[in-house]
């Protein structure tokens, strides 16, 4: 289990803003009519994009009187999964898989970059405080490792140097390119395609 | 090799748009009708005869598992769920079909919805997926807009809805029932079966739960007919698979290729060869981390099914093929695994909860040289503690693979680790606690 436990300082108050209560209410009605708790992990998303990426215990106290539920049951959902920050994290937020298929392609080199660029630590804000990184499982990426995610986009196929480019345009407040950065075509091994060649050539 | 027009997932590289019109142009969606009209019977028996085995790593068989939801809807409506929660360290093939065949997924549900009477389709996607999952949600809203879900979902008369619910990062969602309680909004913690999910699962009604590719290649299975699909590849380990081929290779990619496909012809040909040439391969983990490892001396004649696999104590689990070459320090290879296992435990049996970050804690020292000899045996015991007393199939996935260092690299770990507790020199420690570690015979 990871050790997961919320900001000592909380905002006191937390509310929906309409455009939350409006994707919120759109949310619910995917569900059936006496089902509305399984909106919970949704809504806990949306207070979390409202919440400049993090999601305070106010808001948690919101959510549960909002979907009729008890708070602890909301709690227990925020600390379980580990997509909550309940924390604040940088408004880029930078995500390095670790795991083995990346780690043996050389994803500990990407967490230097990261040291060398944003902070020391893991999950500590940068210096001029719009950045911060951790290392996190495995993504779903093996076939484009090394990789990692910024905010809800993978930068895929990386070494050293093309991470500290991606760094340094994050610090400065840009969106890179996300994507390969090898210039492959998705999943397709890289110039030596024995497959569906028809329908690349056509 | 297998011939291209066999290929199930024309669009796997994205050559020709995800979009629905070019979708139909491959195929998808063409008179979806006549084969809902042939009744669910016939839907059923293709696929049993199509031997399709579930593609989310145990390999259940699918016409059988789709056959146990009830023959009549009582009280309780039915709903199927997909399963696109792809957290196995190796494996990324869901998301390429999330983002570039959707709507063979949406075609397979719309089938196996109505093979199993439910009229609510959920389909739970990672929460790290979310810009694939938004590629997914345009296909889905493009099928509404063409009446291919929804009400008389392509003119078969059965009303469908499709609903994408994200997780947020935990890999134990993939377990069926710690997704069924993600759904309905609670921790992912999994359930104890019996009850099976095909009869109490989603709200307690009766559910049943696919992976996502093996619902995109159920329409193909249907067109093509189950015998197609039964002549590829060999008895009971029949069609094509998505392997995934990444670590130390020259081309890492994805590839669709028939069962049964020897290792090293999906390595050397597709992937490009092991960096540094064949021999310098080390192990190879044939079907996701959980999957024991398999020795460089049985990769040359193995091949890439479910039994071929289970014969060596492996098993082809998602088929997530991770190459680790000589450069590589095996142990720490697994170590890795083992703190993945150890921090994405959910914590609800014991064994599984103490006994991954024991592991972990173990294989680190290992790594280091730091282990006594004794404990080498007693990584090996607390395996065997693990698996098979945990409610849901992570304690096994989480042991497997240190079982597998164990079994082929046990002289890597001796060789580094050949620190003794037991005081050999200087008999005479008036001050150690530890009396009992004073050699008694030196």
């Amino acid at each position: 289990m990871s050790l997961r436990r919320p900001a000592k300082e909380q905002p006191e108050n937390f509310e929906f803003n309409s455009s939350s209560l409006e994707a919120a209410k759109i949310i619910i009605s995917k569900y059936p009519k006496d089902k509305q708790q399984s909106a919970v992990m949704a809504l806990l998303y949306i207070a979390q994009k409202q919440n400049n990426n993090w999601i305070p215990l106010a808001a948690m106290k919101y959510i549960a009187k909002f979907l009729d539920m008890p708070y602890i049951q909301v709690y227990e959902v925020a600390t379980f999964y580990s997509m909550y920050n309940l924390s604040p994290v940088g408004k880029y937020f930078v995500q390095v898989c670790t795991t083995t298929p990346c780690m043996i392609r050389g994803a500990y080199k990407l967490v230097e970059a990261c040291k060398e660029k944003i902070s020391e630590n893991e999950s500590e804000l940068s210096n001029n405080k719009n950045c911060s990184w951790m290392e996190v499982e495995c993504l779903g990426a093996c076939v484009n490792a090394p990789m990692m995610q910024i905010n809800d986009d993978y930068y895929e196929d990386l070494d050293k140097e093309k991470t500290l480019k991606i760094l340094d345009q994050i610090l400065k407040g840009e969106t890179p390119k996300p994507g390969s950065y090898r210039g492959r075509v998705n999943n397709a091994p890289e110039n030596n395609r024995k497959t569906l060649m028809d329908i690349k050539n056509a | 090799m297998l011939k291209d027009q066999d290929r199930i997932f024309q669009n796997l590289y994205n050559d020709l748009g995800s979009d629905v019109v070019s979708s139909q142009k491959r195929g998808d969606w063409i008179g979806t009708n006549e084969l809902t009209n042939k009744g669910r019977d016939w839907i059923i028996n293709e696929i049993k005869d199509s031997q399709l085995r579930g593609r989310g790593g145990a390999g259940f068989p699918t016409g059988l598992k789709w056959s146990f939801a009830p023959k009549e809807v009582g009280s309780r409506p039915h709903y199927l769920v997909v399963n696109a929660d792809e957290s196995e360290p190796g494996t990324c093939k869901d998301r390429d079909i999330l983002r570039f065949e959707p709507h063979k997924l949406i075609e397979g549900c719309l089938i196996a919805s109505y093979a199993v009477q439910a009229h609510v389709c959920y389909i739970y996607i990672r929460g790290e997926y979310f810009i694939d999952g938004q590629k997914l949600q345009v296909a889905i809203d493009e099928a509404y807009e063409k009446k291919l879900i929804g009400k008389n979902a392509a003119g078969t008369g059965w009303d469908l809805d499709v609903y994408i619910h994200y997780g947020a990062g935990a890999y134990i969602c993939g377990e069926e029932t710690a997704l069924l309680e993600s759904i309905e909004g609670k921790k992912g913690q999994p359930r104890l079966k019996p009850p099976f999910p095909a009869l109490i699962g989603l709200y307690g009604c009766p559910t049943i739960i696919n992976n996502v590719e093996t619902l995109a290649v159920v329409p193909t299975i249907l067109r093509r007919g189950g015998k197609w699909f039964a002549s590829l590849g060999r008895e009971k380990n029949t069609g094509t698979k998505i392997f995934c081929i990444s670590g130390n290779v020259n081309n890492p990619c994805n590839v669709e290729e028939e069962m049964s496909i020897s290792l090293k012809e999906l390595i050397e040909v597709h992937a490009g060869g092991v960096i540094g040439g064949w021999d310098n391969l080390q192990a190879v983990i044939p079907g996701g981390s959980s999957m024991p490892l398999i020795p460089k001396e049985k990769c040359e004649t193995l091949n890439m099914d479910f039994d071929s696999l289970a014969a060596e104590k492996s098993g082809l689990g998602t088929a997530g093929i991770v190459v680790i070459n000589k450069d590589q320090d095996i142990i720490k290879c697994m170590a890795r695994i083992a703190r993945f296992y150890k921090h994405e435990s959910c914590g609800q049996c014991t064994p599984c909860r103490e006994g991954s970050g024991w592991m972990w804690r173990m294989l680190e020292r290992m790594v280091k040289g730091e282990a006594s000899k004794d404990e080498i045996d007693m990584l090996g015991d607390v395996t065997k503690q693990i698996e098979g007393h945990t409610i849901c199939a992570f304690g096994e996935g989480s042991s497997w693979p240190v079982q597998g260092l164990l079994r082929h690299f046990k002289n890597e770990i001796k060789k580094r680790n050949k620190f003794d507790p037991i005081v050999k020199e200087n008999k005479n420690i008036p001050y150690l606690v530890d009396q009992h570690l004073l050699d008694k015979n030196a």
